[in-house]
């Protein structure tokens, strides 16, 4: 720094094939189609992989892995909400909702997990859309706010109504075949649903997602009705989070209120910032880096939560764009160190 | 008279000042500076710990111990104000995501150090009790009734007849009109946020006596606040008040008539019925109105 003409800065260049694939679509070469497409393989298929190693990695981590695809499925679906601009602070309302019909198709109508997690993930999100509904005018703070009160209402209507098993919850439920079954429905149920919605929001429909987040006036003026798209919207993203819902409680055997607990909001809120919202990717990222720490520290009890707040708070504030879109972005680019010209006069 | 209904009466008129004390902090700072402060109901519960801390661990005598909470709880509210909301400011979802995470931070932080039993205690100001219209009460419930309307009286004159109140009300109406007479913007805020916390700290120190501190109040208060602040309209006292005596009275009504249990529903059931019928409050106005929907 002390000689004029060696002070260097930090010039970042976006790679070729990241330009390309991103503005412009041609057929490139094998390296460049590997450089784009790797990442995504190899995460899929060790994802698909994983559950053929059965028991050599133990129930521990499988359970860990089964976790980590339950607060997948409800951040892909919070990141849904988020793209039509609706900020929820309660996943767990349709979490619990799914969980809920789930229990009672099972317990009450007999049907058995084939049936009961397929009608309970239609069902619960149609619950989801019906609850929501006469809210979606609310925006911001409304939103979040209402969300937040949600959940607990049901909670305590369960309790203080006894109705559905009320603090009892509804046991005995019919569990699903075995450990690799378990797995493997829920890894194939996030991947899906990371992918559709991905596709989704690129399709001209999706377009109107944004559209109504970033201007809801001017979709209005387009001819778009912004209640039914938003509507639309709930329904859509309460799908994954009801099917979490419906599959945990199959898993477990058991629903309770507990489905409603606020762990299952915050922690998919957490996962999806972490990780990045708004791609679908960022916030599966985030459960892979959040379920598994919060796994490991579940001997201290609450101080996980008060970690996981601290991510919460940081990213927010010190990384908005989240773990994925850093990191997709330093894979774009190459980075090299250039001198920093002089000013002729000195200046 | 009616031995229920004067009851009702009684202790629905002393719960709407304690919800209003509640949620005074809460409703001042969203008013000011248009942060709605998740960590409320954090900040609240802090209050009353550290309180506890003060007196148990350090020794001091309780007016002191309740002034320095009041004071530090004051200047933490000013510290997030400066340290995390500054940079998202604007950003409505992570004021409110950050907000909420100091909020979870602090009650998860005194569940894990164990603060569960039923050891923590704050002492009543005055002990004692008095019969009104047939109902005992007890001095402490009449001192918060008499502090909640002190206190909303007292804000009142601040926010209408004080020259930094008034810089703090033009901020909250029209930003731009208040920057360009050289009322600064971050300054107003950060006031208003370390002035909703120091009365989150006198709620928390005048209402824990009633009973122990357990850490779900952390939760509950934040949505006290909540549905009372929705119920009334953003920004109005009277708003403010009228919202507290309806959720109070709702409140202590269905406990009486019709269960116990069924008070902690009305106020979650009054959120999502105002926010679903009249968004904008009962007494809100159309610009806010504008806000929310």
């Amino acid at each position: 720094m002390s000689s004029p003409g060696r002070a260097t800065r930090r010039e970042r260049i976006d790679r070729g094939i990241k330009v390309r694939s991103d503005e412009i679509f041609v057929l490139a070469s094998a390296r460049d189609l590997a450089w784009v497409l790797l990442p995504r393989a190899l995460a899929v298929a060790a994802l698909l992989l994983f559950p053929l190693l059965g028991a050599r990695v133990g129930p521990y981590w499988q359970t860990v892995m089964i976790n980590t695809m339950v607060i997948a499925l409800l951040a892909l679906s919070w990141d849904l909400l988020a793209s039509v601009g609706l900020i929820s602070l309660g996943q767990s309302l349709f979490f619990g909702l799914g969980g809920y019909v789930a229990g009672a198709l099972d317990s009450f109508a007999g049907l058995g997990p084939l049936w009961s997690i397929p009608l309970a993930t239609l069902l619960g999100a149609a619950l989801a859309t019906l609850v929501l509904y006469p809210l979606l005018r609310l925006r911001g703070v409304y939103f979040g706010l209402i969300t937040f009160a949600l959940p607990l209402l049901f909670m305590r209507l369960i309790e203080t109504t006894g109705a559905l098993g009320g603090t009892e919850g509804v046991s005995g439920l019919t569990p699903l075949p075995n450990r690799t079954v378990e797995i493997y429905l829920v890894t194939a149920a996030a991947l899906l649903t990371a992918f559709a919605f991905r596709r989704l929001i690129a399709t001209d429909y999706g377009l109107v997602f944004h559209a109504v987040r970033d201007n809801e006036r001017s979709v209005m003026a387009a001819g778009f009705d912004v209640q039914r798209v938003k509507a639309q919207a709930v329904f859509l993203a309460a799908l994954p989070a009801a099917f979490a819902g419906a599959f945990v409680t199959h898993r477990y055997q058991f629903v309770g209120m507990t489905a409603f607990a606020m762990e299952y909001s915050t922690l998919p809120l957490t996962a999806a910032v972490v990780g990045g919202p708004g791609s679908f990717l960022g916030p599966v990222v985030g459960s892979f880096i959040l379920v598994p720490l919060s796994e490991a520290m579940r001997e201290f009890g609450s101080l996980r939560v008060v970690l996981y707040s601290l991510m919460l708070l940081v990213f927010t504030v010190g990384l908005p764009e989240g773990i994925f879109r850093f990191v997709a972005r330093k894979y774009g680019q190459f980075e090299r160190r250039v001198a920093i010209e002089e000013a002729p006069d000195g200046r | 008279m009616g031995g229920l209904l004067a009851s009702t009466l009684v202790y629905g008129l002393v719960n709407s000042v304690v919800l209003l004390l509640t949620s005074l902090g809460f409703s001042l700072t969203f008013g000011l500076s248009g942060v709605a402060n998740f960590a409320h109901g954090g900040l609240y519960l802090l209050s009353g710990f550290l309180c506890w801390l003060l007196m148990h661990r350090v020794g001091l005598p309780f007016p002191l111990a309740a002034a320095a909470t009041v004071l530090l709880v004051g200047l933490l509210g000013a510290a997030i104000y400066r340290t995390v909301l500054m940079s998202v400011r604007g950003i409505v979802l992570s004021e409110v995501i950050s907000t909420f995470a100091v909020g979870v931070a602090i009650v998860e932080f005194f569940r894990w150090k164990g603060f569960t039993t039923y050891d923590f205690t704050l002492p009543a100001l005055v002990d004692g009790s008095v019969d009104i219209l047939g109902v005992t009460v007890d001095w402490q419930r009449l001192l918060i009734v008499a502090l909640g309307l002190a206190l909303t009286g007292l804000l009142w004159l601040f926010t209408h007849r004080t020259m930094v109140g008034l810089a703090l009300r033009g901020m909250s109406q029209d930003e731009y009109t208040a920057l360009s007479v050289g009322i600064e913007s971050d300054w107003a805020a950060t006031l208003s946020l370390g002035l909703g916390s120091a009365l989150a700290a006198v709620a928390g120190i005048a209402l824990l006596p009633l009973g122990i501190i357990s850490i779900n109040i952390g939760y509950d208060v934040l949505l006290i606040a909540l549905a009372v602040t929705v119920l009334g309209g953003l920004e109005s006292t009277t708003g403010l008040i009228l919202g507290s005596l309806i959720v109070g009275f709702a409140m202590v009504i269905t406990g009486n008539y019709v269960g116990p249990r069924w008070s902690e529903v009305v106020y979650l059931a009054a959120i999502v019925i105002v926010l679903a019928v009249k968004p904008s409050g009962l007494l809100g106005k159309s610009k806010e109105l504008e806000d929310r929907v």
